[in-house]
């Protein structure tokens, strides 16, 4: 108790050095907190959104049907299963037929995946009531980016061309009847959505879909042969890749932050015992073992630490409450990047995090704190008070 | 050793390495100090008086011989115990006060008896004791840097006595102070050592110094040349 005592009264008296130290210690875990809870809540947005927008509370895919292989599409399809037709009818599902198809927006050819979803479904947050208006022509939903790479307006029509199931080649005009923004950019780069009737009869596979998309919070689903139930924990595959690359990405700058922060309190401490032998000496001429001083140094060099989280907490606790409230802003441009990610990101901190990284933060200063304080256990105090040791 | 002595140096050689050679700073010393004596040690510049005045404080050991203080050998006392006897029974004045910079006097002064777990109410009477001995109860809060020279080895002697040391070790204390400081200093040493009977030993070669030591031990390339009782 007295040490720390002691090492408070020091570090007080120490005046600007042990500001700066504090300052920097306290930048060091703000960046982190602010980094980890950006990427914290990045994950959870992408995850709702693509809740909201894709995947609903899950989805049955086709035994063949794989997204990353396009001649799965041909054979990746099959009649809506009698226990998922009923949740269907029910609203609790709604089946996609997925075909491959060419558009030609100002002449220019463009492969794409032709989509076909219930226009009155309300699963996922898709605007698909856009696709139910009476035309002699086929509505289509497109998002912002499909609208953005081919510069296809509201109202614009374009020419498609697909093939029926038998495998001829067939075309028609569509014509964009609304434009959707998402952040998921799965359900919006290179797609054309359709009603399911309209795709079903324009390929001619009857009732046939590509996969099903369950409603959120449906508690049981059914095992259906020939189908495959997708969860969470494989369809955020993707993305949970994704944040863990970043998280990965995040402790090197952590670390980085951290080293240089560290080296501060390093720096500061072997300048402190070099600067201070005379006091060292006067400390263990006054009666203090030469441990009980190296003790001493090293709560110094440790408080430095706690008197970083303060001062976080008080600097940095308003302005990590304002950007989660506000959000933060990510550079434009970023939907072309192919993420899930929205344009303004609304940190999550995590308690864990910032007790995890505040007991690293006290532990790394401890140990730097100590490794030059060692010294003192070796100093000869008559050399200590004459200030002679180099 | 008769009951009076508290310091007993017997044989006492002291060598320092010196590149590959070695340098003898104190030979064959034998000395002994009594309870409550004003002594000093004095000589020229490199005679060994502070070689001396460390081993004594337990600060250095001796290479041969032996230092017995307060009944115990320097050879038997391990570092912890030899801070442990400084911090009960040994008060060190220097010569550049080494007050504790961040410190005010009341916290300086109070340092001894922190290490010696003093209640809160029992080191403050001391320390107002202590300061009362050495005329500083007005500048309580004053840190060292706002304070004179004279005032500063003031509370150095304050740091030193506040626990009612046997031993009171002085290396050259007026060495950084004007001739009335100096006697001031001096004045109120000589008062606390025939109040309290502490010993004090002081390694100077300031005449302002010798003359007010009651015996004079006189050190010349590491030794003793005279040591003498100085008739009052």
């Amino acid at each position: 108790m007295l040490a720390f005592k002691l090492a408070f009264k020091n570090l007080m008296g120490a005046g600007l050095r042990t500001w700066l130290n504090v300052f920097v210690l306290s930048l060091a875990l703000f960046m982190i907190v602010f980094q980890s809870g950006v990427i914290e809540g990045w994950n959870r947005q992408a995850k709702r959104d693509m809740i909201n927008w894709e995947v609903g509370g899950g989805e049955y895919w086709h035994e063949l049907y794989d997204p990353y292989d396009p001649l799965s599409l041909n054979d990746g399809h099959g009649n809506l299963p009698a226990e998922i037709g009923q949740l269907c009818r029910d609203g609790q599902a709604v089946p996609v037929l997925v075909t491959q198809a060419s558009v030609y927006p100002e002449g220019r050819m463009r492969n794409i995946l032709m989509k076909g979803i219930d226009p009155s479904q309300n699963i996922i947050q898709m605007p698909t009531a856009d696709l139910k208006v009476d035309s002699a022509v086929i509505n289509a939903l497109i998002g912002t980016r499909m609208a953005k790479a081919t510069r296809l307006g509201m109202g614009d029509l374009v020419t498609i061309r697909w093939r029926d199931a038998n495998g001829t080649f067939d075309a028609a005009e569509i014509r964009i009847a609304g434009i959707f923004h998402t952040n998921v950019p799965e359900i919006d780069n290179n797609q054309v959505w359709v009603s399911l009737d309209n795709l079903q009869k324009m390929t001619g596979i009857g009732d046939q879909v590509t996969y099903i998309i369950l409603k959120q919070g449906l508690i049981s689903v059914p095992t259906v042969p020939g189908w495959i139930h997708k969860g969470y924990d494989s369809l955020f595959m993707e993305i949970d890749t994704i944040i863990k690359a970043k998280g990965v990405g995040g402790i090197v700058v952590y670390i980085i932050l951290l080293s240089l922060a560290l080296l501060a309190v390093f720096d500061t401490q072997v300048l402190t015992i070099f600067r201070r032998q005379k006091e060292i000496g006067t400390y263990v001429a006054l009666g203090m073992t030469r441990w009980q001083v190296v003790w001493l140094f090293t709560v110094e060099g440790a408080m430095h630490s706690i008197l970083s989280v303060i001062a976080a907490a008080v600097w940095g606790t308003p302005i990590l409450y304002m950007v989660a409230k506000k959000g933060f802003g990510m550079p434009k441009g970023i939907e072309g990047y192919g993420l899930t990610i929205a344009e303004k990101i609304f940190p999550a901190y995590a308690a864990g995090t910032i007790i995890t990284m505040t007991l690293i933060i006290l532990i790394t200063t401890t140990i730097v704190s100590f490794i030059p304080s060692r010294k003192i256990a070796g100093m000869k105090p008559t050399e200590a008070l004459r200030g002679k040791i180099q | 050793m008769n009951n009076s002595e508290i310091i007993n140096v017997k044989d006492l050689t002291k060598r320092f390495p010196m590149g590959l050679s070695e340098f003898t700073a104190l030979s064959g010393i034998n000395l002994t100090f009594s309870k409550g004596e004003f002594s000093g040690v004095v000589g020229p510049s490199g005679s060994g008086k502070t070689t001396l005045l460390n081993i004594i404080g337990l600060l250095d050991n001796p290479s041969d011989g032996d230092a017995i203080i307060l009944g115990n050998s320097s050879k038997d006392l391990s570092p912890g115990k030899a801070a442990l006897m400084r911090r009960r029974h040994m008060g060190f004045i220097f010569q550049t006060y080494n007050l504790l910079p961040v410190y005010t006097v009341f916290e300086n002064t109070e340092f001894p008896l922190l290490l010696l777990k003093m209640t809160s109410g029992e080191r403050e009477k001391a320390v107002h004791e202590a300061l009362e001995w050495v005329g500083l109860t007005d500048k309580i809060k004053s840190r060292p840097a706002q304070l004179s020279g004279g005032e500063c080895q003031r509370v150095a002697i304050a740091r030193a006595m506040v626990k009612h040391p046997e031993i009171v070790l002085a290396d050259e204390p007026t060495a950084n102070l004007d001739a009335d400081n100096s006697h001031h200093i001096l004045k109120t040493m000589e008062k606390l050592n025939n109040e309290l009977k502490t010993t004090f030993i002081f390694a100077t070669h300031d005449d302002k110094v010798i003359s007010y030591l009651k015996r004079k031990i006189t050190l010349i390339d590491g030794k003793v040349s005279h040591d003498e009782t100085v008739k009052q």
